[in-house]
């Protein structure tokens, strides 16, 4: 099975060691990844946006670089879900003299990438992949894997094989982030209003460590908890599963106490602690 | 030809960030908004929850296929419901917009010599403003409908071609009380509410108290069939409302929003919505059923919008909780991403030009991969900048950092690394450390022994 590993602009800018994480955890399982060097973007923030007509060629570039492999990993659900949902969308929609081959190469593409977890438990069928991470982890499913393209507990029952991890069930984890792409700038306020909500959800659990298999998302809620001090830490899936060797204990903080930081992102509390706020 | 003047009530209204800003700063709001939607959506949860393993997944496909076919055959359905009104003894008006729909209530009123009339608050008169157009013509309007009321206004849920039947769920006794006590009866009805037959309607009565008040069926339903003797209203008075309806049904994509039947429950799932409230939106319904709707009914598929109407699509993260919750499965993030398309690849909303030129830009920076790997060299250079400072970005991204520290960006793309190392196999052994946290160049490689591989 040929495997490429796509990416994602974002996670190759940004985030190249989930990347690595990915690779080394492929290699772990007995399978080598590829990276092919044509791939940029899948096109998400252009169509997101209504950009439509400069997301179709990104869209094409991608069905090109990705033909040969029998199967494609990207350790973003965001992304994997353009690709399905939305590169057959803008390919139907195509009307040039090489709209059909365009077609026809969306059509075999597409359904042949696989976010992680997907990847993981669905093509190579393995949940145990020999990580250890002695860590309290709270895990966010993020929209796109959750509602988009179902994922369903496939990023638990991987988090749950890994040794020395305590799961810290994260209370109201359905709900949306607030990151949503461009919405995260257009309505940066109510953006970060929606993340406080998320992030204090993530300080009552205790955890020491935020995943989710969107590292746009934990950009965002991560960029929320620093801004706070909240003393936890963001890491994608593929960088916990990735993780082998036994290594300091990261350092813990308590989660973050309403009194002292207010999560409130357009009014910061007041110096003495509101009246009714429960503790 | 006079020109089409559609929600009139809230021209003047500010584009959603700014009305956001402003229902954000009330923390009354927030909490209450909080409260409400939680008690709603876990109630609505428990009501879904109880049915058969598929059965509401059923239900909400043969409402929306319903839906559809009365959407695509819309003329036909209209002509038959207005055939069966009349065959019932009642009267059926046709209004193009608000103006025409305030001033038949307001003709008929005055045919009845009916100084006062009884207002069911309903989404349709909300729609058109009626209320104060009533107020403008010297008629008094009260709220309930506790005695022989004489003139009654209300809207209803759904009216059905095949007997002229109009059909109400209402929350409380007071609707029920306006069907049977008025002398006359005028109902104010939307074009997509129509039903093609009577068995139609239980696939909503299934669907509509479930998904609105998480309720198995609604106590209020309410069914009046034109004008009998010695029982009900003597006057029975349907107006058709369309204030743009139609041009809706232009819009292949678009349209879906007409299977709406206003059972908030979009509402009470969006995290948008459950922060900012309804007024934020500045639409007839707000949420996201009106981020969809109001752009629509205000022609953004024919025409320019103002920047109020545009801004609406863009209200929303794409989450697509409305889409999983609509009991007619309107799949609204869907719609509104066509919005956009609209807005800017076909140029109706307001020019955006630094927008469009910073989308441009990178479109072209990802077009070849060289391009990418440039752009990543120069995201590298201003590293050092953004680790120091992760609390200020500059340009287009400065929203960001007002409420979010930024991440740094690393000293190396993957594709730099990959290219480097041969994708890690010429690096020497593997690397186990906790990645995510090389930011500090002074951290001396891997922690821990290097391990060789399982």
């Amino acid at each position: 099975m040929r495997i490429a590993l796509f990416l994602t602009c974002f996670n190759d800018t940004l985030f190249p060691e989930t990347g690595k994480s990915v690779v080394r955890l492929l290699r772990r399982l007995g399978h080598d990844v590829a990276f092919p060097y044509e791939q940029t973007c899948c096109g998400r923030m252009h169509f997101d946006s209504g950009y439509r007509r400069d997301a179709a060629p990104l869209a094409r570039a991608f069905a090109t670089a990705f033909a040969p492999y029998d199967a494609v990993v990207t350790p973003s659900a965001s992304c994997a879900a353009m690709v399905r949902g939305r590169h057959p969308l803008l390919a139907r929609d195509a009307r040039d003299k090489r709209a059909d081959a365009f077609r026809e190469r969306v059509d075999a593409v597409a359904p042949r990438v696989f976010e992680l977890s997907e990847f993981l438990v669905d093509v190579l069928g393995v949940e145990d992949v020999g990580a250890f991470f002695p860590h309290t982890v709270t895990y966010h499913p993020t929209c796109h894997s959750a509602r988009v393209l179902g994922v369903g507990d496939r990023p638990l029952r991987l988090l749950r094989k890994v040794r020395g991890l305590r799961l810290a069930e994260l209370p109201d984890a359905s709900e949306c982030c607030g990151f949503g792409g461009a919405f995260a700038l257009k309505n940066a306020e109510t953006s970060t209003a929606i993340g406080a909500d998320k992030a204090a959800a993530v300080m009552r659990t205790g955890a020491q460590v935020l995943c989710a298999d969107d590292n746009s998302c934990l950009a965002h809620i991560g960029g929320l908890l620093s801004r706070r001090h909240g003393g936890v830490r963001v890491l994608h899936l593929a960088d916990i599963l990735a993780a082998t060797a036994p290594h300091p204990e990261l350092a813990a903080y308590p989660p973050g106490d309403p009194a002292h930081a207010s999560l409130d992102p357009v009014h910061p509390a007041p110096d003495r602690p509101r009246e009714g706020v429960p503790r | 030809m006079t020109a089409v003047r559609r929600e009139p009530a809230f021209l003047g209204m500010p584009p959603f960030p700014e009305a956001a800003h402003h229902a954000l700063a009330d923390r009354r709001l927030r909490a209450e908004l909080r409260d409400t939607s939680r008690t709603s959506r876990s109630r609505r949860a428990e009501a879904v929850d109880e049915l058969p393993p598929f059965v509401w997944e059923k239900l909400r496909r043969a409402g929306a296929v319903i839906k559809d076919d009365v959407i695509a055959r819309l003329p036909d359905h209209l002509e038959e419901l207005e055939g069966s009104v009349v065959a019932a003894g009642g009267t059926v008006h046709w209004a193009r917009d608000a103006d025409e729909a305030n001033a038949l209530v307001i003709r008929i009123a005055r045919e009845h010599a009916a100084a006062e009339v009884v207002g069911v608050p309903a989404a349709t008169t909300r729609e058109t403003g009626l209320d104060d157009a009533l107020a403008d013509a010297g008629i008094r309007v009260r709220a309930t409908a506790a005695a022989n009321a004489g003139l009654t206004v209300r809207g209803a849920d759904f009216a059905i071609a095949e007997t002229g039947t109009v059909c109400a769920v209402d929350a409380d006794e007071n609707g029920l009380r306006s069907v049977t006590l008025p002398d006359v009866l005028v109902t104010v009805l939307g074009l997509e509410q129509v039903l093609p037959a009577w068995r139609d309607l239980e696939v909503f009565l299934h669907l509509l108290p479930r998904a609105s008040t998480g309720e198995r069926m609604s106590p209020y339903v309410s069914l009046w069939t034109g004008v009998t003797d010695d029982d009900g209203p003597r006057g029975f008075h349907l107006i058709l409302l369309d204030n743009g309806r139609s041009d809706v049904l232009a819009d292949r994509m678009g349209r879906q929003a007409l299977r709406c039947i206003r059972c908030s429950a979009c509402l009470d799932v969006c995290p948008v919505y459950t922060r900012v409230g309804g007024q934020a939106y500045g639409s007839v319904p707000p949420g996201p059923i009106g981020a969809i709707l109001a752009p629509q009914l205000r022609g953004v598929n024919r025409h320019d919008v103002d920047a109020q109407t545009a801004s609406l699509p863009y209200a929303s993260t794409l989450c697509g909780a409305c889409f999983e919750a609509c009991p007619v499965r309107i799949d609204i993030p869907a719609v509104l991403a066509h919005q956009r398309a609209q807005l800017t690849d076909l140029g109706r909303g307001p020019a955006r030009h630094r927008e469009k030129a910073a989308m441009s830009a990178a479109r072209w920076g990802l077009a070849e991969p060289w391009r990418l790997g440039l752009a990543q060299h120069a995201a590298a250079l201003g590293r050092h900048v953004i680790a120091r400072m992760p609390h200020v970005l500059a340009g287009p991204l400065a929203r960001w950092t007002d409420g979010r520290d930024a991440p740094a960006p690393p000293p190396e793309s993957f594709r730099t690394w990959f290219k480097r190392t041969n994708g890690g196999l010429d690096e020497g052994g593997s690397r186990d450390e906790v990645p995510g946290d090389t930011d500090d160049e002074t951290a001396e490689g891997p922690s821990a022994t290097p391990r060789e591989e399982p």
